[in-house]
């Protein structure tokens, strides 16, 4: 199957300085790609030229088969920008039927999609009263006309309650199911890390890292941390069976790296009733991020 | 074609819900009456109808008015959305720039002409009512209704090219009114200046009729007052409304809302969101 957005060396440079630097990504149908980066680091930049709405310097990049932002790509492709912001004395109705008929579908399934998104009771209510998590949910129900093949979403949960969250990711799971490419930036990295197939990490305009999660925790070779409880008593044979490990109260704290993993899990093993409890704490995408765009020049 | 009248369809709702419909049209209707009634007095002097005379103070108010509802209505629909940062999410729908801009001229321009037509029919009525033998004013009111209409979009269609290339509502409502000013207050008051310093000499008889064709508001000033009876009963720079041929004046009506219109197109095109 052919790629929904293929972009090879993409850059961009705006007065001297390079937004984006030969950045390449592929992005399969189904697919759920995550966006990161700190601000500034090129992922607006990015996304609005995947939409069509900058031009780019060099590289090429093809939505949908199409060049970005010509007529066959902009009908199949869906934007959420940041920050969603719509006519304040329109109703949420009003605002989503009139993107309807721009999609070339009746106004009148308006209600419909409003209810997917959980604003059914403030259909007729002006979007200027509504909040910003409301009017994030409006954006969000826009970007589900008409079946896009790929959908563009720039931190789309921000605004959200944890629950809405949830249920935004239970929507972009469906509609991955369904074929549809997904890609989404986001400062939350905790919530991406358990939704979306593979992180791309953007650092000054640079593509830092690529890949799924447990690729990205390889490459990165971030130390794991331990935690061994002792039973009582036997704290401090521990602590000489394991140079290297710290001791606060009971617990035993140690850090070591990928491939000495198991060998540290045999000798702990090996000391068979002294121990009460492991815990093992791989790197969280937390770490492997900042190691990522640190390393990038921070 | 249903992009832009989904467009138009919003627009209007917009326009409806700030009011501008009412505005327009109380304004129009408020100083068509005041026109109407303050232009009672020449009539018998002149011999002709009531409405006539009406129409001829009518198109003072159409040149003046038109084109200032017109640029109100217009300065902010492309700066405004970038304001909102309504814009990005509206380009990537489907549709060409022109459409979005198409839309929203329909829309404005049904307010216009709701506006024009409730004022310049309340004007008519009052001259009916007044003067039976008005029926004779008739077409130069319907023309001078349409020619406003066609005055509005040529405003419109300046306003939109404002709106994209201020790009901030504050900025382009200071070019609405400067052009506003510059092209139907100042205009006038410079050429009437010209030609009072020139002296009947050559700026009046040649290069005259032509910057008055040039401006869209004087054009149609001078397409009414020469194709109505009327002329007498104006003075100022209308008094050249004779010298002029009447294809001419015309021409300029109709050509100048298609070229403000392809100016703010190719305004529009070059907003990068």
């Amino acid at each position: 199957m052919t790629s929904t957005l293929n972009i090879s060396d993409l850059t961009k440079t705006f007065t001297g300085v390079k937004a984006l630097d030969a950045v390449s990504l592929t992005v399969a149908p189904g697919s759920r790609v995550a966006l990161l980066g700190h601000n500034g680091a090129g992922k607006s930049t990015m996304m609005k030229i995947i939409l069509g709405l900058l031009p780019f310097d060099a590289g090429t990049v093809t939505v949908c088969g199409a060049a970005p932002g010509s007529a066959e790509a902009r009908r199949q492709v869906a934007y959420l920008p940041e920050n969603a912001a719509f006519h304040p004395a329109l109703t949420g109705e009003e605002q989503i039927g009139h993107y309807l008929a721009l999609r070339g579908e009746s106004p009148k399934t308006a209600r419909a999609l409003l209810e997917r998104v959980g604003l059914h009771d403030a259909a007729r209510r002006r979007i200027g009263t509504y909040s910003k998590g409301m009017r994030q949910r409006v954006g969000l129900a826009q970007a589900l006309i008409g079946k896009p093949k790929l959908l563009v979403l720039d931190e789309p949960t921000s605004g959200l309650d944890p629950v809405s969250r949830r249920d935004f990711y239970a929507l972009l799971d469906g509609l991955a199911a369904e074929g549809a490419a997904v890609l989404l930036s986001s400062h939350a990295l905790t919530e991406v890390e358990a939704r979306t197939d593979q992180i791309v990490i953007l650092s000054n305009g640079r593509m830092a890292a690529s890949g799924t999660l447990s690729e990205l925790r390889r490459a990165a070779a971030l130390p794991v941390t331990m935690h061994v409880t002792a039973r009582n008593g036997y704290g401090s044979e521990i602590a000489d069976a394991l140079p290297g490990a710290i001791r606060v109260g009971a617990d035993l704290h140690l850090s070591c790296g990928q491939d000495e993993k198991l060998d540290i899990l045999a000798c702990v093993t090996g000391l068979g009733d002294k121990v009460a409890d492991i815990e093992m704490m791989p790197p969280s995408l937390e770490d492997i991020y900042s190691h990522f765009s640190r390393r990038d020049g921070q | 074609m249903n992009r832009i009248l989904a467009t138009a369809k919003t627009e209007f709702r917009i326009a409806l819900r700030n009011r501008w419909v009412a505005i327009a049209i109380g304004l129009m209707a408020l100083f068509a009456l005041v026109l109407s009634a303050a232009g009672s007095a020449p009539t018998g002097g002149l011999g002709v109808d009531r409405l006539s005379v009406t129409v001829a103070s009518l198109t003072s108010l159409s040149v003046y008015l038109v084109p200032l509802i017109a640029l109100l209505m217009s300065f902010d629909a492309v700066a405004g959305e970038v304001e909102r940062g309504t814009l990005p999410l509206l380009l990537t729908y489907p549709g060409a720039r022109a459409e979005i801009l198409f839309g929203k001229l329909l829309a404005h321009l049904a307010v216009l002409s709701l506006a024009v037509v409730v004022g310049y029919g309340i004007a008519g009525a009052v001259a009916f009512w007044a003067d039976p033998a008005s029926a004779a004013g008739l077409p130069a009111l319907l023309r001078l209704t349409w020619t406003s209409i066609l005055l509005g979009a040529t405003f419109l269609g300046a306003g939109y090219a404002l709106s994209s290339l201020a790009r901030r509502p504050s900025g382009a409502a200071g070019l609405a009114m400067g052009l506003w000013l510059g092209a139907v207050v100042l205009y006038d008051l410079g050429l009437l200046a010209a030609v009072v310093a020139d002296g009947g000499g050559r700026f009046t008889t040649e290069f005259f009729p032509i910057a008055l064709l040039a401006n869209p508001a004087d054009a149609l000033r001078l397409f009414n007052l020469a194709a109505s009876d009327a002329a007498a009963a104006a003075a100022g720079v209308a008094g050249a409304a004779g010298s002029v041929p009447l294809w001419q004046s015309a021409l300029s009506v109709a050509l100048w809302p298609a070229l403000a219109l392809a100016l703010a197109t190719a305004a529009f095109r070059r907003v990068t969101p």
